[in-house]
């Protein structure tokens, strides 16, 4: 029998073990131990987000896959164009070892893109940290700005997006979340089957050595202060490796796939993440052999090869005439390439040292991780972050000087100090750089384009968990529909605390039902996602955070976007009345800056919000509107001051009625909002079509872009255009 | 115009100006750096990337590859070749431009757009002859290792022979220390040789090719070589 402190140390209960020899009716192999250990980690095996899964819209008339079936999801862009995406998680690694930690989780995402067959065209970054004041938080926050930049920069893959975020309960453990988009056509696509008796298991790219031995498991388990021991738990990537098995993989999904039956790359768990879950979707046995995994280090125990992350290594599924063919495929590239198994009758994994069995077993008892079901959290009486009275503020007393000191908050100051850092261009297809609202992309070799972004604020999760979630989709959503783009569909990275604390399984369920059902109404199906769950410090769980990463497609990009604003241009509001009451600061980053409350209501209606973005779409696309804005974190005054900034134009109001609470105009973030720039020819046309969907619309002021000095006025604000960009950047 | 994109494992600009090149009419083809000839090009480009990764110093061991000793032969008997960013870089480490890149002072990445203020005085060069008279080029750059560092009589004899190309400037052409995206001496960002055949820079011209993806300005470089091909 097994001992505590064993079954600790690979993060499986005792019912857990107990069930392994139930399901095997006798005890494990070490090999097999850990085999199973891994694969039901929660990283790996979803434990308590499966069920709840089944909440989520996966269909849709674009979807190509079914989530989880493949690496990421795909979706048709018509034309034989195929886009596949995927948002993952690297928080532990990224806590305690900043630059590898974030390295390698862009490095993991690009595999599962390429492993598809596809060109990962994109990058984008969803980042979150703590406290600044604490010193931790900014040797983190450029460690893993570092990282990202020193292994993307080197792969030759755009950086284009994302967001990074500050709140004190991520102090400690930051979140790390990276989303990949790639793109080629229909017929390329590879999955990451193994299948045909006899076909070789051939492991390509770098060497196997104890790097990353159960981080799996290390990433679900909660954060502890002796944690930073756990560094070895940690991989180091090698940009340069990846870079050569991205184009080999690429190369030979376009030219040679007729050579294989499948591609799967290794990330949580390695080999035998790997190597079964490749089995189990062919339905077929398969027989590895370690003494053929090139090694890095002498003396490595099965259990050692099986577990090891180290980074940069693809397993390909040849057909058995073609063996010599891939091998000679990835030699060109310079990686080395070696059968290390093969696919065999049955349905049994079976791991050899040369002669010696070291583990045999079904594979689905393996892979079929118990689940928890939290449904029964879905209510909760005494949640404590909801309570709905908000302790009373004054109303700000000096405008100007409340927009400088929130455009100098770090969550709205200009964030171009990470941006810079990463080449956001390379490939020639970037339209909108990082920095100005959702990226647009360039499909390559088409007209097309598509438009992707992240989205999430804690703060409104954590006030209301449902509510807050649709409203990450609902920002996200319109993130691109400001750019022109129409939502396709989104990917999600689940990132909470510990599931067995009752209040973080609450926030878990209802996030995943907020979600599910913002995604129904916006017919933006969710097609990959991932969940980073147990990140909790000793100061208790992180701000909930599902971040969503989404995607939206531009037909034809040459006929679209005025990257700049013409003097005189019209600003309107699109969605509410101008004047805001006190409760519309509920969740706001003004509110949390003066009082570091999480009180009040937040709410969004998302029928509305649908009508208002295909509102602003058809706006668009009747030619009405030339740039618009969507109106979130800081308000509306904040998004007023970043068109003035981004376009480097000045802006007038008209003399509007501001007889509302000036904060809560100003700084509330009233959801279903956007500015819209136009003409002033269009702007009758663009109130009829508002009324006749019964979309508040009224006009707002005149943007000036001539030799006067440019201000932005707006009834007591009255401020020049370097005032606004010297507080904008000078935080970071 | 046939141009051979000289492309190492860890390229990754050759795509890039595939597409600039399409864009302005030549004929692009790649050589792969395990080959020995070039065939026979009217401009060679060795694009940006990491070479064979740059772990150790930036195209330290490119130079030592199959195809290097074809474009030196090449560049020696007045072939026309440019080196960008990573490129740049490879043809300092093999002799063909005095020099070498060292880290960014910031010691961090950057990727931005710079403006370029081309010497009035430089030296007669393919690649320079029929730039109009536009104040500066804006051309973005992307690198970690673009701070251009030569002792003093190697400055002092690009500065002399007007071998200088580009500096780092204002849209307007004003050239000062604090348009400086690297800290490179000077405000160098890119060099001649002696000739003028040999072309190195650290700004990306091939991702200033089309206005949907910033700008242009990069393809008076291109549109200057054809002008002088036609010669």
């Amino acid at each position: 029998m097994i001992s505590k402190e064993q079954l600790e140390k690979i993060a499986m209960s005792e019912e857990e073990y107990n069930l392994v020899v139930e399901r095997l009716n006798r005890e494990p192999t070490d090999v097999e131990l850990g085999m199973f250990s891994a694969l039901w980690s929660e990283h790996c095996g979803y434990k308590h987000t499966r069920p709840l899964f089944q909440f989520f819209p996966t269909e849709g008339k674009r979807v190509l896959s079914k989530t989880g079936e493949e690496n990421a999801g795909a979706i048709d862009l018509g034309d034989g164009d195929v886009a596949v995406f995927k948002v993952e998680s690297h928080n532990h690694p990224s806590a305690v070892e900043p630059y590898e930690g974030a390295a390698t989780g862009v490095g993991g995402i690009l595999r599962d893109i390429f492993a598809m067959g596809m060109r990962p065209i994109a990058l984008l970054d969803s980042l979150r940290f703590g406290d600044l004041a604490q010193g931790r938080t900014k040797y983190l926050l450029d460690g893993v700005i570092s990282g990202i930049s020193g292994y993307g920069n080197c792969v030759g893959v755009p950086t284009v997006g994302g967001e990074i975020f500050f709140d004190d309960s991520f102090t400690g453990n930051p979140l790390v979340n990276v989303m990949c988009v790639g793109t080629g056509k229909k017929d390329d696509l590879i999955s990451a089957t193994a299948e045909g008796l006899e076909n070789p298991l051939i492991l390509v790219g770098s060497d196997t050595g104890r790097d990353g031995i159960h981080g799996a498991t290390f990433a679900s388990v909660d954060l502890s202060e002796d944690s930073v021991s756990d560094r070895p738990a940690v991989q180091v990537g090698n940009p340069f490796m990846e870079k050569l098995l991205m184009e080999a993989c690429v190369e030979l999904a376009q030219q040679h796939k007729e050579w294989i039956v499948g591609l799967q790359d290794l990330g949580a768990a390695g080999l035998t993440s790997s190597a079964l879950e490749a089995a189990e979707r062919g339905r077929c046995g398969v027989e590895i052999d370690i003494a053929k995994v090139p090694q890095r280090e002498s003396k490595m125990t099965g259990y050692e090869i099986m577990l090891s992350e180290s980074q940069e290594r693809m397993l390909v599924i040849a057909k058995k005439e073609h063996e010599q063919n891939v091998i000679d495929h990835f030699k060109k590239w310079e990686l080395s390439a070696n059968v290390v198994g093969k696919v065999i009758n049955g349905e049994n994994v079976i791991i050899k040292n040369e002669d010696e069995i070291l583990a045999d077993s079904k594979i689905n008892i393996i892979t079929d991780a118990p689940t928890y079901n939290l449904l029964d959290k879905e209510h909760l009486n005494d949640y404590p972050f909801s309570d709905p009275n908000m302790p009373v503020i004054d109303d700000l007393k000096d405008p100007n000087q409340a927009l400088v000191e929130m455009l100098s908050l770090p969550n709205l100051s200009s964030k171009q100090f990470a941006f810079q850092q990463y080449d956001h261009q390379v490939q020639n297809n970037t339209i909108i750089k990082p920095g100005f609202g959702a990226a647009i992309i360039r499909v390559p070799g088409t007209d097309k384009a598509l438009a992707m972004t992240t989205d999430c604020n804690p703060r409104k999760v954590q006030i209301d968990p449902y509510t807050g979630s649709q409203i990450a989709v609902a920002e996200a959503a319109r993130n691109l529909v400001a750019v022109g783009a129409k939502p396709l569909a989104l990917t999600d990275c689940l990132n909470f605390g510990n599931p067995d604390n009752d209040v973080v399984a609450f926030q878990l369920v209802n996030s995943v039902k907020g979600i599910a059902d913002a995604a129904n109404i916006l017919d933006t199906p969710v097609i990959s996602g991932n969940a980073s769950l147990y990140n909790e410090t000793i100061n208790g769980s992180i701000a909930p955070t599902p971040v969503i990463g989404m995607v939206g497609l531009i037909e034809n990009i040459s006929k679209k976007l005025v990257r700049k604003i013409s003097n005189n241009k019209k600003l309107l509001l699109l969605g509410s009345e101008l004047n805001q009451d006190f409760s519309s600061l509920a969740g706001s980053e003004y509110y949390y800056s003066k009082t570091k409350s999480h009180s009040g209501v937040i709410s969004i209606d998302m029928q509305f919000e649908k009508k208002i973005q295909d509102c602003v779409l058809n706006l668009f696309a009747k030619g009405l509107v030339s740039n618009a804005q969507d109106i979130a974190d800081g308000g509306l005054l904040i998004a007023i001051a970043e068109l003035c900034m981004n376009y480097s134009v000045g802006f007038t109001a008209q003399d509007v009625d501001l007889s509302g609470r000036l904060d809560a105009t100003f700084f509330g973030e009233k959801e279903s909002r956007l500015l819209i720039c136009t003409d002033e020819e269009n702007i009758n046309a663009i109130f009829d079509y508002a009324k006749q969907l019964s979309v508040p619309c009224e006009e707002i002021g005149t943007f000036h872009n001539d030799k006067h000095e440019k201000k932005l006025i707006f009834g007591p604000v009255d401020i020049k255009l370097s005032e606004l960009n010297i507080a904008h950047e000078k935080t970071f | 115009m046939k141009v051979a994109i000289v492309v190492f494992p860890g390229t990754w600009s050759d795509e890039d100006c595939v597409y600039a090149m399409q864009q302005v009419g030549a004929e692009p083809y790649k050589v792969w750096h395990t080959e020995k000839k070039l065939g026979n090009p009217d401009l060679v480009i060795i694009p940006g990337g990491f070479s064979y990764g740059d772990y150790l110093r930036c195209g330290a061991i490119a130079r030592f590859s199959n195809i290097m000793e074809d474009i030196i032969t090449y560049a020696k008997s007045g072939g026309l070749v440019i080196g960008i960013c990573n490129g740049f870089q490879i043809l300092c480490e093999s002799g063909l431009l005095p020099g070498v890149l060292i880290r960014n002072d910031s010691l961090q990445f950057r990727c931005q757009d710079t403006f370029l203020k081309l010497n009035d005085n430089v030296i007669d060069s393919p690649f320079l002859n029929s730039i109009n008279e536009s104040p500066s080029l804006k051309i973005p750059i992307s690198h970690g290792s673009g701070n251009y560092f030569a002792d003093k009589s190697t400055l002092k004899s690009l500065l002399k022979n007007n071998r200088i190309a580009f500096q780092y400037s204002n849209p307007n052409g004003i050239i000062d220390s604090i348009y400086n995206p690297n800290g490179s001496i000077a405000n160098i960002a890119g060099i001649l040789n002696e000739h003028g055949n040999v072309l190195g820079m650290m700004p990306h011209p091939e991702r200033a090719c089309d206005n949907l993806i910033g700008g242009e300005d990069g393809n008076y470089i291109w549109k200057s070589v054809i002008e002088s091909l036609k010669k």
